[in-house]
């Protein structure tokens, strides 16, 4: 632990903030995507895709590479980007999301653009097919990990308990699942619309390592990743406090930006909060 | 020797085939002693998965274990796997285009003392219409034996319906079978009887019966209803003027419409459906009783024939 440098968390302290840019343009561009679940999981992507995963952009198919699921698979925007950036296809792509000849889907599909690993839009699907791909990992003796971004929104799914079981079972130790954990769904406050916690003790209770942090705090985001990999005997699950909209204060917080493309005006008063001359 | 059960066909060609090919691994939803998933399981313990009672994970589970390269074949009663699963088979097995092999037991009306909540007389209408999917009805225990390899070394996704017991006996132990080629089973020019499934057999016994009477029904047995065989089925419609379709599925949305959908496009041709009229069924002591009392008797095929005959003639 602790070996990451101060340096290199400045650095990707900044690749989060340019993930997040580029994902709002790409939605005020479109007109159309999730901006809220974008921002709110900028972070923890970046720390995925440029310090965690073991993966090889000139190799999309590499047979040992680690697995990422985007489970919330509406934080595409997000996920294109980020591959962009890593080398998988080039950054003009992203100018073209959602013309009807572009590789860039609505939401992720593994079929038409390289560097994904799963298809995903309807949600739920994450954790199941991370336990499938765990134990094909485990019987063909290989040695990748898989990794789960969930949405908080989706955990009211019957589905991903179902996974959460079957992964416990089989005490798939090398799936590391993350929960950006924002509290806003569609329709308002998931602590209202319908109520998870205690979280951390469900997930305990199904037999999960859980970890708890900041999921805006590099280094907390690093470490955890890092500490997951130390357990050996079950899944574990990285419950990340995060913020809907991060970093854009008339997006914070409000379940209307969940799935709402900024205005021109929007968009530019967006770019200078975050930094950035439009 | 006495025909296998479907069900018991199925478990012994993969606990057999298991051992020709490591990458096959199998799952159940806690019916592993009911689709006869067992056998493999005792032979390949560290190949086998229960989930449990829960479908749409044991789908999600193969589809992840289809990414990491295996071939898993999820088995279930046919009820769950085509209701409680659809959204699964939809994204994840069909549009995800992964390589997942659904086994859908107790299909029909075969789980006849259960009733008709295990019934299950929609599952080709819902999973036919499905782009990407290979849907696959055998006709018996040969049948099925053959087909476990030809799924395993075919890419792509697929659903093989079967029966939980035993159903007429069709096929000699060495039957080839093809995706997408149906096989025709009796020569006859007075019109086809396009059989799937259990109603394969009794499609042949309905045809000696109107040979009996004089007229020469040809037998064709459609085992692959999607992609369907459209070249034979056009054949047999030009050649004979009249077609039946028989099956152990509702009216709408199985092998009748399929061939219905061939026939009124490419060749109109007197059509008459046997099958489940668009009703729900009920639980019955065995399962031939059940198969008679909603209109797929031997009786019902002739009847059928009788009928789409009367409208070739006029």
């Amino acid at each position: 632990m602790g070996t990451i440098s101060e340096t290199n968390l400045k650095e990707l302290e900044s690749i989060a903030l340019q993930l997040r840019v580029e994902s709002l343009k790409m939605i005020h561009r479109r007109q159309a995507g999730h901006p809220g679940g974008s921002l709110s999981a900028a972070d923890i992507v970046t720390a995925l895709f440029f310090y965690k995963l073991r993966i090889d952009p000139s190799n999309p198919n590499w047979p040992e590479r680690d697995r990422f699921l985007l489970s919330k698979g509406h934080a595409s925007a997000l996920l294109y980007t980020a591959l962009a950036r890593r080398g998988y296809f080039p950054m003009e792509d992203l100018l073209h999301w959602g013309a009807l000849d572009c590789h860039l889907q609505g939401h992720p599909d593994r079929l038409k653009t390289p560097g994904i690993d799963m298809t995903s839009g309807i949600l739920g699907h994450g954790i199941p097919i991370g336990a499938g791909l765990a134990l094909a990992a485990r019987l063909q003796e290989k040695a990748y990990r898989v990794y789960v971004l969930l949405g908080d929104g989706e955990m009211q799914a019957g589905v991903v308990w179902e996974g959460a079981l079957t992964a416990a079972k089989y005490r798939l130790s090398k799936i590391t699942a993350i929960l950006d954990y924002n509290d806003v769904q569609l329709d308002g406050c998931v602590h209202e619309i319908m109520p998870l916690e205690p979280l951390v003790e469900k997930w305990r209770a199904f037999n999960w390592h859980v970890l708890e942090i900041n999921g805006h705090n590099m280094r907390q985001i690093v470490e955890a990743l890092d500490l997951a990999e130390e357990v050996h005997d079950r899944p574990s699950i990285i419950i990340a406090h995060t913020t809907k909209g991060k970093g854009v204060s008339y997006m914070e917080n409000l379940s209307y930006w969940h799935g709402i493309p900024p205005s021109d005006d929007q968009l530019q008063q967006a770019l200078i909060e975050l930094g950035q001359e439009a | 020797m006495a025909e296998l059960a479907q069900r018991q066909a199925l478990g012994q060609a993969l606990a057999e085939y298991g051992s020709v090919n490591p990458r096959v691994v199998v799952l159940d939803a806690d019916t592993a002693f009911s689709t006869m998933s067992i056998l493999f399981k005792e032979r390949f313990p560290d190949r086998f998965f229960n989930v449990g009672i829960s479908e749409p994970c044991m789908v999600d589970v193969a589809v992840g274990l289809a990414l990491g390269g295996l071939i898993p074949f999820a088995n279930a009663f046919a009820a769950l796997l085509s209701l409680r699963t659809l959204e699964q088979i939809r994204s994840c097995v069909c549009y995800a285009r992964t390589n997942v092999k659904l086994m859908a037991s107790y299909a029909g009306l075969s789980d006849y003392k259960d009733g008709p909540t295990h019934h299950s007389i929609t599952d080709i209408a819902l999973l036919r219409s499905l782009p990407e999917m290979t849907v696959i009805v055998p006709a018996d225990a040969n049948e099925i034996n053959q087909w476990v390899p030809v799924i395993a070394e075919y890419d792509g996704p697929v659903y093989m319906r079967l029966n939980r017991s035993a159903t007429l006996h069709v096929h000699p132990p060495e039957v080839e079978v093809q995706i997408g080629k149906g096989i025709t089973l009796r020569a006859g020019d007075d019109l086809t009887i396009i059989a799937a499934g259990s109603m394969v057999g009794r499609s042949l016994v309905a045809a000696d019966k109107l040979a009996e009477i004089g007229v020469s029904a040809r037998v064709i047995e459609i085992h692959t209803i999607k992609p369907l065989d459209k070249e034979l089925i056009i054949q047999a419609a030009a050649e004979t003027g009249a077609v039946i379709t028989t099956e152990e599925h509702s009216i709408l949305g199985g092998l009748g419409s399929a061939v219905a959908e061939v026939l009124s496009e490419h060749i109109p041709t007197p059509l008459v459906r046997v099958g489940i009229n668009d009703t729900f069924t009920r639980t019955a002591p065995d399962p031939d009783t059940l198969m008679d009392a909603y209109g797929m008797s031997v009786g019902d095929v002739v009847r059928a024939a009788e009928k789409v005959l009367e409208r070739k003639n006029v």
